[in-house]
């Protein structure tokens, strides 16, 4: 009984050394030579494997980075500067600088600005609904509210706001990897600039049709009336196709653009005063009368130092 | 025995409920919309500006590609305006809008209804009459049927074969053309014949039409008594099996041919042109008269007054409603065409199209939709897939975006006829998530095929 016991464990203990010996030599002949500095890159990525790079995941993107002569080509969304720095200092490159982007959900067709004029009661899904019709508002170009994004969000920075009907983007949670823009079927959602102190100025419609129809569908619509893009000192703003885009390089958060706005389409959001009143009425009653001008410019000036600063 | 394709397939109520209505002509409304794009393929481009005299039967949309095709105008008056306005599912389209004026028909255009049964020699006159004459297939798909009649020169077509199965509960379109115009749809059908050059034609009809299949042999007889060029027509009767009419499915039914993965009828030489494209074919060559009107079907058990309407191309289904008596109270849901492959109306003010073949009313009990269980993996909805195809699996696939697999198991086959969804016990909306995916590898197959060009 003990001699099987003892022979069983003799047996198991040179075969598993034969074993050993031959993987190590298999292991030796077969060796795969791997540029140890992807295995570094890695090290200092944020591991999400969310695929905002561009990159099938976070090793795929350090492979890319190692081949790649500069890295002009290669952003990190999730990491932003800080990982992009780390990933020059182990290759030995110099990274350049991006401004932090953020997911802005561009509709403002809440429930209460945009009635439903039909009932959807297919699946969940804004992909499905896409490809059946408008959906269930007035609105073809609208969010449809099923959620497609949320559900592609693996930071959880986008709820639906119950009220709204809306998509809603935690600023703290977002890193701009872009996947909710992939998966919104209706491309509502944009990456803009962050902005100094977040703060920033979109346009929150993507409705192209015509004036009087938008705004039949939409109360908050873009009508692409113009007022805007007159107004903008900095040329940012242009109308095309009946709706109205800000191009954030070139705006300089003035807001006079969300004071003219009719449908108050354009948002500026993270300010902590409203938006300055259109200088509009001020020159017409100064004209018509002396006294009652008096007291309105008092109003207008509290607003204005605090837009002031922000342009500086 | 009678014939039925070999796979698949669910038998679904027929409801045909307005089968006794006689076609009843209505009134021209005040405005018609006519949209650029009711065809397979490129939409057309509005050749009339605002202010335009229009008559009827003038071209007003020229095709712009191969695979599109004329508009014409429905009616006579002034042009009103050209420019976006919502199609029935709400989706922003090109529509040009004429306010109407009493009919003044287009030259050349027969208007009288003398039987014209001579099939003129020259096949290419008879398909440039189609062309320009702005016909397209009605079974559904709306494809230019002049395109359809001129396959590549490597491949010959031997059959034509006429759809008349109308399989889908409810509609009854096509059997009220085909008790009412029976000559006129084997005229039609000779003319393709001559055309495509074939022998043999078969009108496939099932077997719940015995009135239409009666009507359609006497025509049958009457005309291949007079003459020659309507030999080898005959009718087959098919058993009821839904969707007997799909292309594919009425090829097997008739022939025992199968046509293989992503391929096309005339691989297997079969042309298949739905009953009132054949009628459609016959007042564009014999008549010269524009495709600007069509039967639809205006039913629904909830909708008390059942029609069969002759409408011309362009007028608002709000319109149509109106004219029977309004919207029924009971009605939950409109749809555009069957039951089963219709699409849900989400703007009663659109406009009908070439291809519109009903607007059905369905009550609350009739429409709703079941909560979605767990998959039983029960097999029902590859036992009623007539494509063969596995729906639970695919929708599996789908939900989880493997396209490669997809692609392997054939989503790109799926004709949407909607069998898995309706034999699911486990009311999963299988239709709903395969008919996307499918879009999807259809791309990828495209995107990939395109560069070798």
């Amino acid at each position: 009984m003990t001699t099987t016991i003892i022979w069983t464990i003799v047996a198991i203990t040179v075969l598993g050394v034969l074993l050993a010996v031959v993987l190590y030599l298999v292991a030796n002949k077969f060796k795969v030579e791997e540029d140890p500095r992807i295995d570094e890159v890695e090290k200092v990525m944020p591991g999400a494997n969310c695929g905002g790079c561009g990159f099938a995941g976070c090793r795929a993107f350090a492979q890319s980075c190692v081949e790649a002569a500069n890295l002009d080509n290669n952003y990190c969304p999730v990491g932003g500067n800080e990982v992009m720095k780390k990933v020059a200092a182990v290759l030995g490159l110099e990274a350049k600088e991006k401004a932090p982007m953020v997911a802005v959900v561009r509709c403002n067709g809440t429930c209460a600005n945009r009635p439903t004029v039909n009932e959807y009661d297919g699946i969940k899904s804004c992909k499905v609904k896409a490809a059946l019709y408008s959906g269930d508002t007035g609105c073809f170009y609208g969010c449809l509210g099923c959620g497609d994004c949320v559900a592609a969000c693996q930071f959880g920075a986008i709820s639906m706001d119950p009220e709204t009907g809306l998509p809603v983007v935690d600023e703290e949670k977002c890193t701009a990897c872009g996947a909710c823009v992939k998966a919104c079927p209706k491309k509502i959602i944009e990456l803009r600039n962050k902005g100094p102190k977040n703060r920033r100025v979109f346009v929150s419609c993507v409705n192209m049709e015509k004036g009087a129809a938008a705004r039949k569908a939409c109360s908050a619509a873009c009508i692409g009336c113009g007022k805007c893009a007159k107004e903008c000192p900095f040329g940012a703003i242009t109308v095309e196709h009946n709706v109205a885009y800000i191009d954030f390089n070139k705006c300089k958060l003035c807001r006079k653009c969300v004071a003219v706005c009719p449908t108050g389409a354009i948002h500026d959001v993270n300010f902590p005063t409203p938006a300055p009143k259109p200088e509009k009425p001020a020159p017409k009653p100064a004209a018509e009368a002396v006294k009652p001008a008096a007291p309105k410019p008092e109003p207008a000036p509290a607003a204005s130092p605090a837009t002031d600063k922000k342009e500086e | 025995m009678k014939k039925t394709f070999s796979i698949g397939g669910v038998h679904p109520d027929d409801n045909k409920i307005s089968a006794g209505c006689a076609i009843e002509v209505l009134p021209v409304p005040k405005t018609v919309y006519i949209s650029m794009a009711q065809h397979l393929g490129g939409p057309a481009k509005a050749i009339v500006a605002a202010g335009d005299k229009v008559k009827t039967g003038q071209v007003i949309g020229e095709p712009t590609g191969f695979i599109s095709a004329y508009v014409h105008s429905s009616v006579t008056g002034t042009v009103k305006s050209v420019g976006l306005r919502k199609d029935l599912a709400g989706i922003p389209v090109v529509h040009v809008e004429i306010e109407v004026a009493p009919d003044e028909w287009a030259e050349g255009i027969d208007t009288t209804d003398t039987l014209v049964t001579e099939i003129p020699q020259d096949p290419k006159f008879i398909v440039d009459r189609i062309k320009s004459n702005g016909v397209v297939g009605l079974g559904g798909a709306t494809f230019p049927t002049n395109v359809k009649l001129c396959p590549p020169p490597d491949k010959k077509a031997d059959i034509l074969i006429l759809n008349g199965a109308e399989c889908e509960p409810y509609l009854t379109s096509d059997y009220r053309i085909m008790i009412e115009k029976p000559q006129q749809i084997i005229v039609g059908a000779a003319l393709m014949k001559r055309v495509l050059g074939v022998d043999h034609v078969v009108v496939g009809i099932e077997e719940n039409k015995p009135e239409a299949i009666a009507k359609m042999k006497e025509a049958i007889a009457s005309l291949s008594a007079a003459s020659s060029d309507y030999d080898g027509i005959e009718v087959v009767t098919l058993k009821k099996k839904y969707p007997q009419g799909g292309e594919k499915q009425l090829i097997d039914a008739i022939t025992h041919r199968q046509v293989k993965s992503m391929g096309l009828p005339i691989d297997v030489g079969a042309v298949v042109q739905n009953v009132a494209t054949s009628l459609a074919v016959y007042d564009a060559v014999q008549k010269n008269k524009p495709l600007i009107d069509n039967t639809i079907t205006v039913t629904g058990e909830c909708f008390p007054k059942q029609s069969n309407l002759l409408v011309r191309v362009g007028t608002p289904l709000s319109y149509i409603i109106d004219y029977l008596g309004g919207v029924p109270e009971t009605a939950a849901k409109a749809i555009s065409g069957g039951p089963m492959m219709g699409k849900a109306i989400a703007n009663l003010d659109a406009a009908t199209l070439k291809g519109t073949s009903s607007v059905l009313f369905l009550t609350e009990a009739q429409t709703r939709r079941n909560p979605e269980t767990n998959c039983i993996r029960c097999g029902k909805c590859a036992e009623a897939c007539p494509m063969g195809l596995e729906p639970f699996l695919l929708n599996k696939l789908a939900r989880n975006g493997m396209m490669d697999e997809l692609e392997q198991n054939a989503v790109q086959d799926c004709i949407e006829c909607g069998c898995c969804l309706y034999s699911c016990p486990a009311n999963i909306p299988l239709l709903d998530i395969i008919r996307v995916a499918k879009g999807d590898v259809i791309r990828i197959i495209r995107s990939r095929t395109a560069p070798k060009k």
